[in-house]
């Protein structure tokens, strides 16, 4: 451990190498966590099936790459499938629940979370599968430090996405129709605001956040029918820390989390990558639990 | 009256009920004339795509012994048949499903599941029940420790796997006039039984040579992402590197090796065929060493498939979404024909001299060599040390088998 702090001292450059890594990492990891967020805030819903529609997305451009589409043209269409795949399933699913206590919800969405896993496993097999972009590696300081350009692509990419995300909610009618149901649906059920769509437009949308994000997975890492579930773990963890309906502070704790993660597995071996995470998280929790007792305190 | 009439159509099912299961318990493992074999498998979760070029290699020797007129048993001919079982990647699963296929199905006669993992469950139950199995796909060290008398693998022990590449390491760096003892290796290693038992096995060769390790990285469970460990090696330039992590750790490590420009003189890990590093890595692939248990250029042959070169092509013949037969699949086929040799030696369905059968097995198949030791494990089957040359799998080492010599050191991958 400390021969390994030793070396980030002697030879500072692999500090720019794992802030690179965290960075573009957490980057495709904030897109999961904003749908997230985005569908927890607005409908309460807490979607289980968040990993598996990245999977999904990540299948549809392994699927286009095998017909000659390039993976990053793949991004419009995947997205514009997993649209329509999210309206479907908001209709036919998430509507039911979404009036009905947690635990239905979470039920209704884990066996989501199943049927997507057994049907990509029935239609792709069980192969780990990647797409491989073509794109090269970018060398910095004389090829000691290397990234490869489809991270960075990404990682312009998901900025790109996050403030058109941000400008859709905060400029367009749906977007505020979206952010008034947010409020108090009750409210903007009165003020004319028909939150059945904006529900369904909510759920979409995360659908095709995540299709986008799956496809940049595919190209960065790897995809399998059972591999979901990281992704939905981690998108929790991040919108857990940040704390609820903090769509900013998603952004921030995605990409803490990712330059923390690289840094533990530096440091303390990357056994430990996870275990930081989820100590941190925890720690988190405590800390918050603390903050909300004292104002409390101060109320009475 | 009425109750009495229905208590007594009550009471006729229940024991026709009885009586049917009676006569499938006696069998069901032998139906006609038919041998039925028992497995759990992975056919869903995390194991399964090697389940099923497991479950395709069990397959592919019953149409073999099927075709030649099958199994002779007191001048009887019978056919072998496998009943599968799903059992998910999970090991508690595979000790249910088992339990299911000994007690309700009937079945005396089992083949393993795949990985160590859900064989470590199984081993229980079938020494419980004492039912035979031949397995294949459970490397582990620690299934031959526990005194296990009923169960019977073919394949070498995991922690065989990556002991060659280490041992290679030492040869060549004396070779190059360096010592042995001045070279660094770096490990990443899953957390799951396997893996590290390979890990284990390494380590004691890395001690034995007074090798220095200087990463030792478990990689992240869940998560396809290993560059921290990267970084870690790049930084270090240690002089070997050893992975092993099932398909996701060999293809996570292949890629992020490659686009971090990551390299070693000696760079080995599992699991190159099930990743399809010659098909989907080519390139970056290049000059890796890989263990593998079996090699269609190997030696070995019997009367059923003929040389391992002959079972090659007919596999792929008759399996042509497969680029290349994975060992997983080669070693499936010979447990099914150890059963085979055994239930002609036997003559006999009792599960008792069947396994007394099964422990004086001493054959040679296209696969190998098979032995067992009193503990069961293969002993008589040596691992094999092959290098990605041009896209190809040659064997390099040990060099009594190797058909060409190694690329050292390995360049890097452009």
């Amino acid at each position: 451990m400390w021969d390994n702090l030793q070396i980030l001292g002697v030879a500072p450059i692999f500090n720019v190498q794992l802030i690179l890594n965290g960075v573009t990492v957490a980057a495709v990891f904030c897109l999961v966590a904003y749908g997230l967020a985005l569908v927890w805030g607005v409908t309460s819903v807490k979607n289980l099936s968040q990993g598996d529609l990245v999977m999904m997305g990540g299948y549809g451009a392994w699927e286009l790459a095998r017909h000659g589409v390039h993976p990053i043209l793949a991004l419009i269409p995947v997205s514009a499938i997993m649209f329509a795949f999210g309206w479907i399933i908001y209709k036919l699913i998430i509507r039911r629940v979404i009036q009905l206590d947690l635990f239905t919800s979470l039920l209704a969405t884990f066996g989501l979370a199943i049927t997507i896993q057994q049907s990509l496993n029935l239609a792709f097999g069980p192969d780990v599968r990647t797409v491989e972009s073509g794109f090269g590696q970018i060398k910095l300081f004389g090829g000691m430090i290397e990234i490869t350009q489809i991270k960075v692509i990404a990682f312009g990419l998901c900025v790109l996405l996050a403030i058109a995300m941000v400008l859709f909610l905060k400029k367009s009618r749906m977007g505020q129709a979206i952010r008034a149901t947010a409020q108090d649906p009750r409210a903007a059920r009165v003020l004319g605001v028909d939150t059945d769509l904006v529900y369904a437009m909510t759920f979409s949308i995360n659908a095709a956040i995540c299709g986008a994000a799956g496809v940049l997975i595919a190209m960065i890492w790897v995809i399998q029918p059972f591999y979901g579930i990281a992704y939905s773990v981690r998108a929790f963890v991040i919108v857990t820390a940040a704390g609820l309906g903090n769509l900013p502070g998603v952004i921030v704790t995605a990409l803490g989390l990712g330059v923390l993660e690289q840094y533990s597995g530096f440091v303390i071996g990357a056994q430990f990558q996870q275990a930081t995470i989820v100590g941190l998280l925890l720690a988190i929790l405590i800390w918050r639990q603390m903050t909300l007792l004292r104002q409390r305190k101060s109320l009475q | 009256m009425k109750h009495r009439l229905q208590f007594k159509r009550v009471g006729c099912v229940a024991a026709s009920a009885v009586a049917l299961a009676f006569a499938t318990m006696a069998q069901a493992k032998v139906e006609g004339d038919t041998i039925i074999l028992g497995s759990a498998i992975s056919i869903t979760g995390k194991y399964s795509q090697e389940g099923k070029n497991a479950s395709d290699g069990y397959n592919f020797a019953v149409d073999a012994i099927n075709a030649k007129g099958g199994v002779k048993v007191g001048g009887k001919s019978y056919k072998l048949k496998v009943q599968y079982y799903d059992d998910e990647s999970t090991p508690a699963r595979t000790a249910q499903l088992l339990e299911r296929i000994i007690n309700q199905d009937g079945i005396k006669f089992t083949l393993g599941p795949y990985a160590s993992g859900p064989t470590k469950a199984a081993l229980p139950v079938i020494e419980k029940y004492k039912i035979p199995m031949v397995e294949a796909e459970g490397a582990s060290r620690s299934l031959f420790t526990q005194g296990y008398k009923y169960v019977f693998a073919v394949l070498s022990t995991s922690d065989q796997y990556l002991a060659p590449a280490v041992d290679l390491a030492a040869e060549l760096a004396a070779k190059n006039g360096k010592k042995a003892s001045d070279l660094k290796v770096a490990l990443s290693f899953e957390n799951d039984p396997f893996s590290l038992d390979v890990r284990a096995g390494a380590v004691d060769k890395i001690k034995e040579h007074g090798m220095k390790i200087v990463v030792d990285d478990k990689m992240p469970r869940d998560l396809s992402d290993i560059s921290a460990t990267m970084t870690k090696i790049k930084a270090l330039k240690p002089d070997v590197i050893l992975v092993s992590g099932h398909t996701k750790g060999a293809t996570t490590a292949v890629r992020q090796a490659k686009e971090m420009g990551v390299n070693a003189p000696i760079v080995a890990m599992t699991h190159c065929e099930s990743a399809k590093f010659t098909t989907k890595f080519a390139g970056a692939s290049e000059g890796i060493l890989c263990p593998t248990q079996w090699a269609e250029t190997l030696t070995y042959k019997d009367s059923l498939f003929g040389t391992a070169k002959d079972y090659y092509n007919a596999f792929l013949k008759a399996h042509p979404e497969y680029k290349i037969v994975p060992y997983q699949t080669a070693q499936a086929s010979a447990a099914v024909q150890v059963w085979a040799d055994a239930f002609e030696r036997a003559q006999s369905f009792d599960t008792e001299k069947l396994r007394d059968a099964l422990a004086k097995t001493q054959m040679q198949t296209f696969y190998g060599n098979i032995k067992f030791s009193p503990a069961g494990n293969n002993v008589e089957k040596p691992m094999v040390l092959r290098q990605i040359q041009g896209d190809k799998y040659v064997v390099v080492a040990p060099t009594k088998y190797a058909s060409d010599p190694v690329v050292y050191p390995r360049k890097a991958p452009k």
